[in-house]
């Protein structure tokens, strides 16, 4: 909403600064989002109001003329120009006037481009001013011809003086219906600077108020329930032309292209009284024969639209309409799509003598749903949408037909034609001075609160403490007492609320132990030098479809989809956090060789006979390039590889206390055959890592270096938690450590053999290293070497070499008998 | 005779102190603990000598010194064993130091995490809703039935006409109060939410937010005042200033966008707070009768306040931060930065 302030103050007297007020407004809640100073770069000393004195050809261009241009200074100056609305002949017309040096807008440009206005020659003649269009002076966009001022305006005055003007550009939240309007924003303007606004200085005709049929109009409303109310004026005999540069110039200051002297009314009072209007050519409209020229009285009939009913807007777009449509129809059919647009058959045009206009009231939603299914944001349609009161079709006809009468001459026709079916009742709520402290924690006095309601309007009457407030009928948004305090709380002023801390009891307090797991995995992590990334959760069958090479492509119904998706691109919910932390990584080495990365984030996973997905957490984890970050002391740069990531779950695992824990090799698509495995914490499997699949990497435009990769369920790892960790005690005496060097067939895994020599140890043997795994001479083909340090400690006692070597020899034995292992020398 | 033994375990000491190698240290093993001549052995075995009254305290005495020097000898044993490694080369101390591999938490979570630790301060404890989730909860138990002119505000992704992608963390006010019904309720709840909005240095379509939600027999709005300086003076330093601005929210009423002094020009005016002097930090407000009475809780014997902070938003007034579009990125450039 735009609020010219000289508008505005036909109603207020402006007794702030401009940004004091636009400051109080917004922290009333009428939020200003800009302050547009017109003409602000209008030179005073270099622009004037001119007036033509003389319009003469140009000796050598048929297009050009001089026109000679008196601008206070009593000698007049010589300008040529090629405006198409001055003619050789002209005399007396105010216009805007520059001289040399003015700042002004290149009025051939398609972008915003400012010059200097230098003298020149034009065609042979010296030309040292301009007399100016719109668009040269940042008004509008019209370059058609020069702009035309008022007859009246004063000469030799400096054009900032005569029009310059200051437009404050209303944010309105969607409450604000009632503001929607230069009249609703007078009246808030008002209660906050204690004054009364001056509305309604005309003749009332509401006198003559009239019923649903008058002898020029028949009204029926099949409808009501999308119409309460609609009514009707008549002025005959106008005369269309342009309306005064006044009107036009608030018209375009307001933001509305002026159109003609019939429209630009109906415009001008939506924009004063928040009433949108349409106007009809009168002849236009047919009775109930459908005849036109009516040979009886022409109807307007409020209707739903008939099944793919056809009818052409206004736009002269032909538009089929759905059967929620509400529509304006004569006669012979529809005229206009209800309070978004008219019809082209019945607009007003240069010929039209007659005008009806409708002033009507329409169900918001109806209004709302219209616009937005047939894509037309129009004015009308934003303010019905919002919600107008019906005592506004009153009120907003009158003052359009005195407006066309006095503009566009005419008579009005007797009467006012209404049918009101569905009244609003008045509203009457109720509060108390101890309803307002319970809810805003400041203590008033029923007079303070009067006082204020009354400001806004409200009619109040207290009863033993309860005060009765009326609320006004423009009042849409106010029906509770809740509504009523927060009129008080606005107008009283947020700035002067105190302060407080709750004192209130306090609520129990838990502890949210899956909330804790989460933060706890997530230093973990970043301990192991990971670094956490937020990925979208929404993303696209085909990168999904990239973990899985050569596998059935994924199947939309297993997924939560968009129906109104941004892009393509972000269309589905995902169910892995795998695809786009691999995207992540890939990102990331277009600008640095060692990528380390986890997620912890939600998948959405649909499931039957449930109208939500279920939503648990993952963990993802990606790693790629050299291990350690290139330095002087790095001696060799090894690339990140399975065992990395290994490494980064059994700390996650342990530092979690999960002992339990198990790792098997699996073929899985994402990863290299032979390069994945599965987690199993207490038997339960709670997910997979790996070496990314060659053919994975290069779908996501991967490197060809190895890129370990993990998934895992977090709310499975989280429920194996237990919340806390008992003591062990430690062993006083000394530890016995003593090297074993085992050679075994190549497919033995080494947890096999690991879990084979816990066993055999028993409870003497405590730690057990992996030091090294060889293969080659002298090691036979088909067979490999693993050297463990065990580390053997009694709780109670000093082991003797003898107890040690006891036990070595018997884990050594184990081991040949079971898998035979044999000791390397 | 007990002297004996304590003169005995003093000797002892100082012969331990100065073995200096492990056969060195087996030297004194057996001059003390040698199963055949070593002193203590002697001394144990002379207790039969003893007059039978001195017998218990000298034997005891005698036993608990062969312990004591047992123990000190293995923890002697194990100090010898350890290889040294002494480092005689000259030290550059100005070369750089071998680099630590370093992670990060996301700044999103860091920011999170602060604001967790300060509303917890106040007793607000942290619990989280879908983020798919019904119409029904995402607006019209917010007061927002179909059609209404309020749905404007959030643009929405929906799954289905029942269905969306949660637009706020506002539904979690109806889930926790039906929850907790009719407890006293202090909660904050975070979590992805996503507006049909296109991507720009202002506004991402997933972006977090933190739903504050209090609610009591005595809960004011000057209390939300109170809250929201507390927080600003914790989160951004302890001389800001806070002040409220009326607004529109249909679940709460009256409603409230929470504005504070801008940090970067301290109120002068520049272009992050394009030179108001202010900034927004959250809108905010009393829970509506009606969505109260939708949660469960008498609207005339509760009453409750209700925030809703984006943590982006924080965290760019905080680290000047002027585009959006970096938190979900993953640029290791940008994470790494904080932390
Ligand atoms: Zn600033």
């Amino acid at each position: 909403m735009r609020v010219p302030i000289s508008w505005l103050k036909d109603y207020i007297d402006l007794t702030l600064p401009i940004e004091e007020l636009a400051e109080r407004m917004t922290l009333a809640g009428l939020e200003v989002g800009a302050i547009e100073h017109i003409g602000a770069k209008w030179d005073r000393e270099k622009i004037f109001v001119g007036e033509i004195v003389e319009v003469r050809r140009h000796p050598d261009a048929d297009r050009l003329t001089i026109a000679v241009v008196e601008y206070g200074t009593g000698e007049p100056m010589a300008v040529v120009t090629g405006a198409p609305n001055i003619r050789v002949g002209d005399k007396g017309q105010k216009v805007p006037f520059a001289t040399r040096g003015s700042r002004l807008i290149d009025g051939h440009s398609e972008e915003l481009r400012y010059f200097t206005l230098k003298p020149s020659k034009i065609r042979g003649v010296r030309s040292e001013g301009m007399v100016c269009s719109e668009k040269e002076l940042g008004i509008s966009d019209d370059h058609e011809g020069i702009m035309i001022l008022e007859d009246d305006a004063p000469t030799g005055v400096p054009l900032q003086d005569y029009m310059g003007d200051t437009v404050l550009e209303l944010d309105l939240t969607p409450n604000l219906a009632r503001c929607f309007s230069m009249v609703g924003v007078a009246r808030e303007v008002a209660a906050l600077s204690s004054q009364k606004c001056r509305l309604g200085e005309w003749p009332q005709l509401s006198e003559r108020i009239g019923k649903p049929s008058l002898p020029w109009v028949e009204l029926e409303i099949a409808d009501p329930d999308l119409c309460p109310r609609y009514t009707a004026a008549l002025v005959r005999d106008v005369q269309i032309g342009s309306s005064p540069p006044w009107l036009q110039r608030r018209l375009t200051l307001a933001g509305m292209r002026p159109i003609n002297n019939i429209v630009d009314v109906t415009n001008y009072v939506m924009l004063e009284w928040g009433q949108p209007l349409h106007a009809f050519d009168y002849d236009l409209l047919r009775d109930r024969d459908g005849v036109t020229p009516p040979s009886g009285v022409p109807v307007i009939i409020v209707r739903r639209a008939r099944r793919a009913e056809l009818m052409t807007t206004l736009d002269g777009v032909g538009r089929a309409l759905s059967e929620d449509t509400l529509l304006i129809t004569d006669g012979g059919g529809p005229v206009a799509i209800a309070g978004v647009m008219g019809g082209l058959e019945s607009e007003v045009a240069e010929k039209t003598t007659n005008v009806l206009i409708e002033s009507a009231n329409f169900n918001n939603i109806s209004i709302r749903r219209t616009s937005q299914a047939l894509k037309i944001p129009s004015e009308a349609a934003a303010r019905f949408g919002r919600g107008v009161p019906p005592q506004l079709t009153m009120i907003a006809v009158e003052r359009s037909a005195r407006l066309m009468q006095e503009l566009a001459g005419g008579t009005i026709e007797e009467g006012i034609a209404d049918a009101y079916p569905v009244r609003p009742e008045v509203k009457v709520v109720d509060l108390t001075a101890k309803e307002v402290e319970r809810i805003l924690g400041i203590a008033l006095d029923t007079e303070q609160i009067v006082s204020i309601l009354e400001s806004l309007e409200f009619e109040c009457q207290v009863e033993g403490g309860v005060i009765r407030a009326t609320v006004p009928h423009y009042r849409l948004d106010v029906s509770i007492p809740a509504d009523l305090i927060e009129e008080v709380a606005r107008v009283y002023g947020y700035d002067r609320l105190p302060t407080t801390l709750m004192d209130d009891e306090l609520p129990p307090q838990q502890r949210d132990y899956s909330l804790e797991g989460e933060e706890r995995v997530r230093d973990i992590l970043v301990g192991c030098g990971l670094t956490e990334a937020i990925t979208y959760s929404l993303s696209n069958l085909e990168s999904f479809a990239k973990l899985d090479p050569g596998g059935a492509p994924p199947d939309p119904a297993d997924y939560v989809k968009l129906s109104n998706p941004l892009t393509t691109e972000r269309e589905y919910m995902r169910r892995t956090l795998m695809a786009s932390l691999l995207e992540a990584v890939r990102d990331n080495l277009r600008y640095t060789e060692r990528v380390a990365l986890f997620e912890i984030g939600r998948i959405y996973l649909p499931q039957p006979g449930q109208e939500l997905p279920d939503e648990p957490r993952r963990l993802a984890i990606a790693m790629t390039g050299p291990r350690d970050r290139r330095s002087w002391r790095t001696e060799e740069q090894r690339y990140v590889d399975f065992y990395d990531l290994k490494g980064v779950v059994e700390t996650l695992l342990d530092r979690l206390g999960l002992t339990a824990q198990s790792f098997a090799p699996v073929e899985h698509p994402t990863f290299r055959s032979g390069g994945a495995a599965t987690i199993e914490v207490a038997d339960v499997e709670i997910g997979v890592f790996g070496e990314v699949d060659p053919k994975v990497r290069t779908s996501f435009d991967l490197p060809a270096q190895p890129v370990a990769l993990l998934e895992l369920d977090l709310e499975e790892l989280l429920a194996q938690v237990e919340p806390v960790r008992y003591h062990r005690p430690i062993s006083r005496f000394p530890a016995v450590s003593q090297d074993m060097s085992l050679v075994v067939d190549e497919h033995v895994p080494a947890q096999q053999l690991e879990d084979l020599i816990r066993r055999a140890g028993g409870e003497l043997l405590v730690e057990v290293t992996l030091f090294d795994v060889y293969r080659g001479e002298p090691i036979p083909p088909g067979k490999k070497s693993l050297a463990y340090s065990l580390t053997y400690r009694h709780a109670e006692k000093t082991l003797t070499d003898r107890q040690v070597a006891k036990v070595h020899a018997r884990i050594a034995k184990r081991l040949e008998k079971e898998i035979g292992a044999r000791l390397r020398e | 005779m007990v002297e004996k033994v304590q003169m005995l375990k003093e000797e002892a000491m100082q012969a331990l102190q100065a073995a200096s190698n492990l056969p060195e240290l087996d030297d004194w093993r057996v001059k003390y603990l040698g199963r055949k001549g070593g002193a203590v052995t002697q001394l144990l075995r002379s207790i039969p000598e003893l007059p039978a009254e001195e017998r218990p305290a000298f034997g005891q005495a005698a036993n608990e010194l062969k312990g004591f020097l047992q123990e000190r000898y293995e923890a002697r044993h194990a100090e010898l064993s350890r290889p040294t490694v002494e480092m005689t080369e000259a030290i550059d101390v100005t070369l750089p130091g071998r680099p630590v591999n370093l992670g990060r938490l996301h700044l999103t979570i860091q920011t999170l995490r602060e604001m967790y630790a300060i509303f917890g301060q106040m007793g607000f404890q942290v619990e989280e809703w879908p983020e798919v989730e019904t119409d029904l909860l995402n607006f019209e138990l917010l007061n927002m039935p179909p059609h209404h002119p309020a749905r404007d505000m959030w643009d929405t992704f929906y799954v289905n006409p029942k269905v969306v992608l949660r637009t706020h963390t506002s539904p979690g006010q109806i889930r926790s109060m039906r929850k907790h019904c009719s407890d006293p309720i202090r909660i904050i709840l975070p979590g992805k939410c996503y507006r049909y909005e296109a991507v720009t240095a202002r506004s991402e379509f997933m972006f977090y937010q933190v739903e504050g939600l209090a609610v009591g027999r005595r809960i004011t709005l000057a209390d939300l005042k109170g809250t929201m300086v507390d927080f600003a003076r914790q989160m951004f330093g302890a001389d800001r200033e806070v002040r409220f601005r009326c607004s529109y929210f249909p679940f709460t009423e009256p409603s409230v966008e929470v504005d504070m002094d801008c940090i970067i020009c301290g109120g002068e005016g520049c272009r992050v707070c394009k030179h108001t002097g202010w900034v927004e930090i959250c809108g905010a407000g009393m829970v509506h009768p009606q969505v109260l009475s939708n949660g469960g809780y008498d609207p005339d014997v509760y009453s409750g306040f209700a925030f809703g902070m984006g943590p982006e938003r924080v965290a760019m007034l905080k680290h000047d931060i002027d585009d959006i579009r970096y938190f979900y990125s993953n640029d290791l450039r940008f994470l790494k930065q904080f932390g």
